[in-house]
């Protein structure tokens, strides 16, 4: 997993609430059993009408937020169903960090592992930064490990995240090896684990 | 002070602890399907990595399998990912419910068929209605590729301890109306968020008096509710139904394990973060009309219209939601005509639910211009269905008879419902493009669907309940 730390990019404003995985990668995509090459199908039904042509309004087919690595959306991003193609689509499009007032919890977990940093900012500051990026292109520069969130204008928005995916998040930790170092400590649970 | 269930189920599979850190919980169950699993198993094999405890995992395929004319399937990128399973549990000894399989199913289905899902057990599944499971009194969740390949290797999970929430269902339910309704109402109610980082217990006299089907039908849909889990105290009712299953505790060690399980059960000075309450009296059929869960309301209501909203955004969201469900607002539920009907997915999809449909539907034929499709949660269901002659009784409506899967509730394989048509399903999401691009998706108990498949729009189910009463 990629560390991640600093990022510096304008933001793609999604204005929307409720943003379900079933919207971040639609289920005729979820056949393929690789993990790489999701992002060309992000957001399909959203981005791309019943003929395959682009819909100039949705906000990533906006020139002026192409190249965005910076994702803001209303609450309740990712909910639904536990698929991971949706993170991995995230990513493989290209965005490094999202950033909404609350995420669904399994949504949560998969950003850890595939190096997306999900940044939970309240309501209003939200608010706010949408309306800037929908107005005129907004950069922002996010610092995880100084957990703020620092604006073009100079504007600071801090940010909480737990100490432990802070780690994961700023080593690239994969978490299959540090868990291997509690052998032991598997191994003795299992000795004294009631089975009927 | 006492404990909750919660509690106590993570307490007991605490494998490490350290300040600062989640905790490292031992999982009793991993439960494996296709579209999940194959980047899992390709990250051990890249890391040269085991399946730890492959007798602790069992798989089965079901998101993509077709539910006619099997054993065909014409799909070939579905086709290798079924068969990459198969591959992959061979490979690593995992046991296999394949294609053809008596055992056969959705997976929330045939977990609780083949008593491999038991109380006080931590259960996974890379799936967000692993909570299904709950209704047992499990401590069973949906997660991500990566954890499943966590669990794959390592038999455990980080998992920061979520706070409680218990949501008390008080009173009776009314004749006619569904666990479904209870779930859909708790979500339309207090909205799809309302669960978000919490564990949901579901207590009170409404919940007790469910049959372990029903309760399976509620703890499904916690996700819904943003829950990261819904679970149930264990009472006689879930020891009845699991005692003689293939995997259940043998004769033997039953009574012995029966008395742990009923000793999991919340106790009576225990305490929640949350504490939400809903009257089980005030809930009638429902029926979504939006684009999620929480965009429901009665069968005897109307759409809401933008003056039932205070903020801008709800009104935008209504406008989006009704744009794309083709619908006015104040425009009656009983007014809005389907052209397809779906009873299945892991939400009602068991005997109870195809016996109260069939119940509904018998003697009577599917209105004009409907396709109304049955597909059972599993093979056994389906074997168990026929064997009452409820088969004949759909395909004498006009329902077509499937094999079991997902179908239609998520539209990974052929059963899709074409653009800009309506669907009653009794699956558990109606967000856009759930059940193939552009379709309309109402969510409904198996009892609404039917009523509605013989009418051909939205109709109160309870006239036709109180007609056989």
């Amino acid at each position: 997993m990629e560390p991640i730390n600093i990022v510096n990019s304008k933001i793609a404003p999604l204005d929307r609430k409720n943003v379900d995985t079933d919207q971040i990668i639609s289920k005729e995509f979820l056949k393929r059993i690789e993990r790489t090459g999701f992002g060309r199908f992000l957001f399909h039904h959203w981005r791309f009408d019943e003929q395959g042509n682009e819909i100039p309004d949705f906000v990533l087919n906006k020139p002026e937020y192409q190249g965005s690595q910076i994702l803001v959306a209303q609450d309740n991003f990712g909910c639904g169903s536990s698929r991971e193609h949706a993170p991995w689509a995230i990513l493989d499009y290209g965005f490094r960090v999202v950033i909404a007032p609350s995420f669904a919890d399994i949504f949560h977990n998969n950003c850890f592992k595939n190096g997306i940093l999900p940044i939970k900012l309240t309501e209003a500051q939200c608010d706010e930064i949408l309306e800037k990026g929908m107005q005129n292109p907004y950069s922002v520069e996010v610092n995880l490990e100084a957990q703020t969130v620092t604006g073009a204008d100079g504007k600071v928005y801090s940010f909480n995240i737990d100490p432990y995916y802070k780690q994961m998040l700023l080593n690239g930790w994969d978490e299959i090896s540090l868990t291997f170092q509690y052998e032991d400590q598997i191994k003795a649970y299992e000795e004294k684990r009631v089975v009927y | 002070m006492g404990k909750n269930i919660i509690e106590k189920i993570w307490d007991s599979h605490v494998v490490y602890q350290e300040a600062g850190k989640p905790d490292l919980l031992y999982i009793d169950l991993h439960l494996i399907h296709e579209v999940t699993s194959p980047q899992a198993f390709e990250g051990l094999r890249l890391a040269g990595r085991k399946v730890r405890r492959p007798d602790l995992c069992f798989a089965t395929m079901d998101h993509n399998v077709p539910t006619k004319n099997l054993p065909t399937i014409n799909d070939p990128i579905a086709k290798k990912q079924i068969m990459t399973l198969a591959e992959n549990a061979k490979e690593f000894g995992i046991q296999l419910a394949d294609i053809g399989h008596p055992d056969q199913g959705i997976v929330h289905v045939i977990g609780p068929e083949l008593g491999l899902t038991q109380p006080g057990k931590t259960i996974v599944c890379g799936d967000s209605h692993t909570s299904t499971h709950g209704a047992f009194g499990a401590l069973a969740f949906g997660i991500g590729t990566s954890e499943v390949e966590h669990v794959l290797s390592t038999q455990t999970l980080w998992q920061s301890k979520p706070p409680t929430m218990e949501i008390r269902v008080n009173g009776k339910l009314g004749v006619g109306v569904a666990a479904k309704d209870i779930i859909l109402a708790i979500i339309a109610k207090w909205g799809i968020g309302v669960g978000t980082g919490h564990i949901v217990e579901y207590t009170g006299e409404a919940i007790r008096s469910l049959s372990m089907e029903e309760r399976m039908t509620i703890c499904n849909m916690s996700i819904e509710a943003g829950a990261k889990a819904g679970l149930i105290s264990p009472d006689q009712t879930t020891v009845d139904f699991l005692r003689g299953r293939r995997f259940a505790p043998n004769e033997e060690n039953f009574e012995e394990a029966a008395s742990y399980w009923l000793s999991l059960a919340s106790d009576a000075d225990c305490s929640y973060d949350v504490v939400l309450e809903i009257d089980a009296d005030e809930i009638e059929p429902i029926v979504t009309w939006g684009t999620n869960p929480s965009m429901g309301t009665g069968v005897s209501k109307t759409v809401p219209t933008s003056t039932d909203y205070e903020s801008d955004s709800d009104k935008s969201a209504l406008k989006k939601a009704l744009a794309y469900m083709g619908l006015e607002e104040g425009q009656p539920i009983s007014s809005i005509a389907i052209q397809h009907v779906f009873i299945g997915s892991c939400t009602n999809s068991r005997l109870s639910d195809l016996r109260i449909a069939a119940s509904i539907v018998e003697g009577k034929k599917v209105a004009p211009g409907v396709k109304a499709i049955v597909v059972p949660g599993s093979y056994s269901t389906k074997a168990a269905a026929e064997e009452e002659g409820l088969d004949k009784v759909f395909l004498d409506a006009g329902f077509e008879w499937r094999e079991s899967g997902c179908s239609a509730c998520l539209g990974m394989n052929e059963d899709i419902i074409p653009s800009g048509e309506r669907c009653a399903s009794t699956s558990n999401r109606n967000f856009e493009g759930r059940q193939g691009a552009g379709a309309r998706t109402h969510l409904v108990s198996p009892a609404m669907a039917a009523a509605a498949a013989i009418e051909g729009h939205f109709v109160d189910v309870r006239k036709y309940v109180a007609q056989e009463v």
